[in-house]
């Protein structure tokens, strides 16, 4: 056990709100191994995002056992055990790229010298080297989103959580951001929680997919993908693609994800 | 739009202001003419009645250039330190103004940033200052001057305290809103970064809520200026604007009444733009997208 980055057993939480409590996460039972890269796909409300912000201790469950990385999530959370990517890019309008992907390093009390070098290397994992001195806007939705991963991997987080950070972007940027993606992986050896809800992707991304169902939220099936670690994007035309995706989309009609 | 779009309605809207001015310069001090007439017994031709209606040492309504002519003697060519110099009752009622202002905005952002962060004062705070903008200065200045000269507060500030009692009130508000302008996102960051509330504060919630800091500075510059004013009106104050405003209403000097009041609103002006201009310095500093950019 002690090797899972992530182990979750018969977790949930519960909010309450003036229609009475909703079943966010119900009886979940996860765990996620160094260096894999998992997916949560399912519709809206079947909890996805909510187990990544219970990992990242930005929602405390109501029942059950999670651990991270052996200790608990706030333990975790204030060893730096993680960075997160939000939907939106979420970066300060008022700082430049180098000091957005910086503003981490900062909070965490990194020498200059250190920062700098950190800044330099991480956006040049993103491809953004040139960018240093530009303002968000100045930058495309695409570039924006690559900024706010450099500043998830700017810290020595070993753990990357992502919520459906490509959610908002057209199709192409998003094919081309994937590929990125799936490099950046490979070169950094993280592991990688991602939230999605677009079956492709989380086929072309993941070495595990845990497909998740709605009211109350909980794991329908948990799918070990067989696909190599190289992957071009046009994988995704193989048979063996084709045979996952359509376990997912099975999943997902067993969780009656469909329905209404 | 810009500047040369500007000006031919901004020069139609003042000429017709002229206008509607002088047509009721001749009117209302008309009366007077007439009166004067009368007594002596004499018939006065029109024009020769808009001309004396233009030029009374004490009109009812002074024209344009009787206002004009007396700032122009008042400030520019009376010596700056002269009892009679607008210059002079100008600075007394700025140095208040500003005392009052920075005090104001001071305290502002103090009950602001006390407010967000303190559950207690949240519930307690706001209704009491919004209780306060209720009673009306008017009524509250003389208390003020009184109080504090009873401990032995006189001269500057207990007019800058009237000029802060106005202005730290829009700050406040502007402030609440702007320190709890950062979104969902934005805050959950530095949460995974198990920021400080010192750090989220100084990092994200001040940045963000510049923009409203200099909105309310806007009012509260303008209303310091008012508050200054209305705190030598009750008081006696032999020296700044609302002096010359009330010895000319004792003494029906209605032209001198006329200029402080002109130069009240060329301050208020050139104050108001004076914060503008930092406004603008600031955000571009903090590399705002400059207006009309392509995205």
């Amino acid at each position: 056990m002690s090797h899972d980055v992530v182990s979750a057993s018969d977790l949930s939480l519960t909010f309450q709100t003036d229609d009475g409590p909703v079943h966010a996460l119900s009886g979940v039972d996860l765990s996620v191994k160094k260096g894999e890269f998992v997916s949560f796909i399912g519709p809206s409300g079947c909890g996805k995002t909510t187990f990544l912000r219970v990992i990242a201790d930005l929602e405390k469950p109501t029942g059950g056992d999670i651990q991270v990385n052996g200790v608990d999530p706030e333990t975790a959370r204030k060893a730096r055990a993680y960075g997160y990517v939000f939907q939106a890019a979420s970066l300060y309008p008022w700082r430049t790229i180098e000091r957005n992907v910086g503003l981490p390093l900062e909070i965490m009390g990194y020498t200059a010298d250190e920062t700098r070098q950190r800044i330099a290397r991480t956006l040049e994992l993103v491809n953004l080297s040139g960018f240093e001195k530009k303002y968000p806007w100045q930058l495309s939705g695409g570039m924006q989103q690559r900024a706010s991963i450099a500043r998830a991997l700017a810290f020595d987080a070993d753990l990357l959580l992502m919520d459906e950070p490509f959610g908002a972007l057209d199709e192409i940027v998003r094919d081309h951001l994937n590929e990125q993606l799936l490099k950046l992986w490979d070169k950094t050896n993280k592991t990688i929680c991602f939230v999605t809800h677009s079956i492709p992707e989380a086929v072309y991304l993941s070495t595990k997919i845990v497909v998740m169902s709605p009211r109350p939220g909980r794991v329908s099936d948990v799918i070990e993908s067989s696909l190599p670690k190289q992957r071009p994007l046009d994988i995704r035309e193989s048979e063996e693609f084709l045979k996952i995706a359509h376990r997912v989309r099975d999943g997902l009609r067993a969780g009656r994800s469909y329905d209404e | 739009m810009d500047a040369k779009g500007k000006t031919i309605p901004v020069l139609t809207v003042l000429a017709a202001v002229v206008v509607i001015w002088y047509a009721c310069v001749v009117w209302m001090n008309a009366p007077f003419e007439y009166d004067k007439a009368e007594r002596a017994g004499t018939e006065i031709g029109f024009s020769q009645l808009v001309s004396n209606t233009m030029n009374q040492e004490r009109p009812v309504l002074p024209a344009a250039h009787q206002v004009a002519e007396e700032m122009y003697k008042t400030i520019v060519l009376k010596k700056f330190t002269s009892k009679r110099s607008l210059v002079y009752h100008g600075w007394i009622t700025l140095s208040a103004t500003l005392l009052g202002f920075v005090i104001g905005t001071a305290l502002g952002i103090l009950l602001a940033v006390g407010i967000v962060h303190n559950r207690a004062m949240d519930k307690s705070v706001m209704p009491w200052v919004i209780a306060s903008q209720t009673i009306p200065i008017l009524a509250i200045a003389p208390m003020i001057i009184v109080v504090l000269n009873a401990v032995g507060l006189s001269g500057l500030l207990p007019k800058a305290l009237i000029s802060t009692y106005l202005s730290f009130f829009p700050v406040v508000v502007g402030m609440v809103k702007g320190l709890r302008s950062p979104d969902r996102a934005q805050l959950d960051l530095m949460h995974t970064y198990s920021a400080s509330t010192a750090q989220t504060f100084w990092k994200l919630r001040w940045p963000s809520s510049m923009p409203y800091l200099f909105t309310s500075l806007k009012i509260a510059i303008a209303i310091s200026l008012v508050g200054a004013i209305v705190g030598e009106l009750p008081t006696g104050a032999v020296a700044g604007l609302g002096a010359r405003l009330l010895a000319g209403s004792y003494y029906g000097q209605t032209i001198q009444i006329w200029s402080a009041l002109f130069t009240a609103a060329i301050l208020a002006a050139v104050l108001v733009m004076i914060v503008g201009l930092a406004h603008s310095y600031v955000l571009r500093r903090m590399g705002q997208k400059p207006e009309g950019a392509a995205t």
